[in-house]
């Protein structure tokens, strides 16, 4: 059978270049790699760029790098990684490749504005790169863009936020998209408490997508107006109030952690089932935990900004809601590990990174509740305590899960099977690596190192030493898992239609999936995780009738 | 065509949500998109109320500058257009087409003349010196400042969203003309409606908020 490499619908009808073909096409799974390519060559960029950083900070002192461009590389950094990659991240990628696919659909209900919010995503890309060649260089801002330096700074900040904007528009679109889907197009019989729930981590990422994203584009277009006409709203020279810019982008880029993070969730509560071969413990508990963080996670913001000179009373109530987030967040843990009691445990590559990210991102988790304590974090504040707490949701925690959804749906997505071996070691280099390179910052931010500053008072030598070891184990490793993919293609397996005995509908489908995926939808009746004996319990025919 | 099944186990039937011809999905859609819409004014909106709370005085006088009758003129038009452009929705489904390209037409117009008086208002503004970013209004009163900013911002998104409205009306036309709009597929036509309506909502709360509070 013919796969969707092989044919596809494009905008404009039929190509036959096989460029336009790809960067024209309508099919969400084609649009799904096309994301994934723009998006790992950018987080490898924004990979050097740590790098470069940790190696300038291996040694006290100024290294190689001028101050003024450490500000520069924090910044790229920081921008690239949250906008470019993470926030379009899993949803965007493994999102759209599957989404349709799990709920028994052909394609997104609007395939046409899923191609929009590619082309978006790419002129974002291009408009925050050109200012590494335009004005006086590449913003010194800092990925939060604070008013009222963002104002003031000569660098060039437009372009940057201009891009921020562009990729805010969208990441809305994908947002609307993907609700619209999941409302609309589910197979037959497919009610709510029956989908998988990587697309309840994506439907709850969705709806902050919508309801968030125009928060901050609204915002950081008053600053473009702010920096063009001088329009004063966050210019306190002009009676504008620097402290609101905080309140709105925070409102916004509090949620965007969650939106970064539920889809990655929806991944550990697809891999844990298949490979402990059995149900996952608290279904219902998991889905509406995706939901109630979402709606939580809203509310938090101001734990931003506890030393902004916020009245205590606010403090306290937003310490509170802080904590309240971890109730669902904690339900997601127990369900995790009570799935893995007296399951057959099957330490295959993809259930490694799920579990590596379970035990990185409760570490991370719980540095959160320390931090969303308001006595605790005043002295915490801006020290690398909070960019460890960061690293250990996002990069530990998100990416982990990320590249074991890579894993899990590669055969699903090429087809073929990656090596075992290599892929272990992947994981094991950077599980080691990014525990080196992570864990001693707590320590030293606890001990008062600050962050964003190119040079640290020698007594924190030792730490950022070791965190210099950990960051070429985690370069590596990343390497390694990138060359395993990639004999994978070249020389990899047959995975076949199911090698992973998976129970979701994505399984029943040959890989990779043909064009418009299902030649007849199903009718679902049955739960996402059922096994029986190791064994799915459910099978279809040719014709996708169930005999099982 | 007929329409797509899935069996169960029995060999019952249940129909299969087309995605290429939805019409709910596409309604439920721009419901969605124009949440987004109303999330975004929401935080002008805002910014407006912390502004007016901590500056109420300035804010009446620097409203009472602005002209009343071209705003409420302007107020009426978008009024008038909104029920003109409703009835072209109502006379499409009725089969009625030609009236119906009329009728959006005649929204279209009056959304452009909307525009002319803003524009009108705008230019009598610069001509006093009164933009953002100019060394008259920077030296007045902080509160004044922020008020004319607040007005040229919000005013100004708001005829982008005009400018817009008659981009799509002008769309409409055609699809009309090329038979993209029949009576049975109007989806289109709804959600431009509502788009107008949007619009139109989003006007009349700026409209007491900048015009009426210095009266």
């Amino acid at each position: 059978m013919p796969s969707f490499y092989h044919e596809t619908q494009t905008v404009f009808g039929t190509h036959k270049n096989p460029v336009l073909q790809w960067i024209f096409t309508i099919d969400h799974k084609r649009i799904a790699l096309l994301y994934m390519g723009v998006m790992f060559t950018l987080f490898f960029f924004a990979v050097s760029a740590a790098v470069t950083m940790r190696a300038e900070l291996f040694f006290p002192g100024q290294q190689f790098l001028q101050p003024h461009t450490y500000n520069e590389l924090f910044t790229f950094h920081g921008v690239t990684m949250i906008f470019l990659f993470i926030v379009p991240g899993i949803a965007a990628a493994l999102g759209n490749f599957m989404l349709p696919l799990m709920i028994g659909a052909r394609d997104l209900s609007f395939p046409r504005l899923n191609l929009l919010s590619w082309w978006l995503y790419i002129l974002g890309v291009v408009t925050a790169l050109s200012s590494l060649m335009t004005g006086n260089g590449f913003a010194d801002t800092g990925w939060t863009f604070y008013a009222p330096y963002s104002i003031r700074t000569d660098a060039h900040v437009l372009s940057t936020l201009s891009a921020a904007f562009i990729l805010g528009l969208s990441s809305i679109l994908t947002g609307l998209n993907f609700v619209v889907t999941i409302h609309r197009l589910r197979a037959p019989g497919m009610d709510f408490f029956k989908m998988p729930l990587f697309v309840w981590g994506l439907y709850a990422t969705a709806w902050i997508q919508v309801l968030a994203t125009p928060v901050v584009g609204i915002t950081l277009l008053l600053v473009i107006l702010e920096r063009t006409l001088g329009v004063g709203i966050f210019d306190p020279t002009k009676g504008g109030d620097p402290i609101l810019y905080e309140h709105l982008f925070w409102i916004y880029s509090h949620p965007a952690v969650y939106l970064m993070i539920l889809p990655g969730f929806g991944i550990i509560s697809e891999v844990l089932p298949v490979f402990t071969r059995r149900t996952i413990f608290g279904y219902r508990s998991i889905a509406i935990s995706s939901a109630s963080i979402a709606g939580i996670g809203y509310l938090v913001w101001g734990h931003h900004m506890f030393t902004s000179g916020m009245s205590d009373l606010a403090r306290i109530i937003f310490s509170l809601l802080t904590f309240l987030v971890a109730i669902p967040t904690g339900v997601k843990i127990f369900d995790w590990i009570a799935t893995l009691y007296k399951g057959s445990i099957i330490l295959a590559t993809p259930m490694l990174w799920i579990l590596g990210s379970i035990i990185n991102f409760t570490v991370g988790g719980l540095t959160g509740l320390t931090l969303g304590a308001i006595g605790a974090d005043i002295h915490l504040h801006d020290t690398y305590f909070v960019v460890a707490h960061f690293h250990y949701t996002i990069l530990g925690g998100v990416v982990f899960m990320f590249i074991g959804g890579l894993h899990y749906w590669y055969p699903k997505i090429t087809g073929k099977l990656y090596d075992e071996f290599r892929g272990r070691i992947a994981f094991g280099l950077m599980f080691v690596g990014f525990n080196l390179l992570w864990f001693p910052m707590f320590i030293a931010g606890f001990l008062g190192n600050p962050r964003r500053y190119f040079d640290y008072l020698p007594t924190f030598t030792p730490f950022h030493q070791v965190a210099g070891v950990g960051a070429v184990l985690v370069a590596s490793g990343l390497l390694l898992v990138l060359y395993n993919f990639y004999r994978g293609l070249k020389e990899g397996k047959e995975a076949g239609a199911n090698p992973w005995n998976g129970t979701t509908l994505e399984w029943h489908i040959p890989s990779p999936p043909p064009l418009e995926n299902f030649s007849k939808i199903p009718y679902v009746d049955f739960d996402p995780y059922e096994y029986e004996n190791g064994e799915p319990i459910v099978q279809f025919d040719e014709n996708f009738r169930r005999v099982r | 065509m007929e329409h797509e099944m899935a069996y169960d186990m029995q060999g019952k039937s249940y129909p299969v949500t087309d995605f290429k011809d939805d019409y709910s999905g596409e309604k439920f859609g721009f419901w969605v998109f124009l949440l987004t819409e109303a999330m975004m004014f929401g935080v002008l909106f805002l910014l407006f109320s912390v502004y007016f709370y901590r500056h109420s005085e300035i804010f009446a006088i620097s409203s009472g500058e602005l002209n009343i009758w071209l705003g409420g003129i302007n107020t009426v038009i978008l009024l008038l257009s909104t029920y003109t452009m409703g009835l072209a929705s109502l006379m499409m489904r009725q089969n009625k087409i030609r009236t119906s390209a009329i009728l959006v037409g005649v929204t279209a117009l009056m959304a452009v003349v909307f525009l002319g008086i803003k524009g009108v208002e705008w230019s009598i503004d610069i001509h006093h010196g009164i933009y953002p970013g100019s060394g008259i209004l920077d030296v007045m009163d902080k509160g004044k400042i922020l008020f004319f900013g607040l007005y040229f911002v919000m005013t100004g998104l708001h005829g982008l969203h005009v400018i817009v409205g008659i981009a799509l009306m002008c769309w409409v036309l055609l699809l009309i003309r090329f038979g993209g709009i029949r009576p049975e597929h109007t989806i289109v036509m709804k959600n431009v409606t509502l788009y107008w309506d949007f619009v139109h909502l989003i006007w009349i709360v700026l409209f007491p908020l900048f015009y009426m509070i210095g009266v």
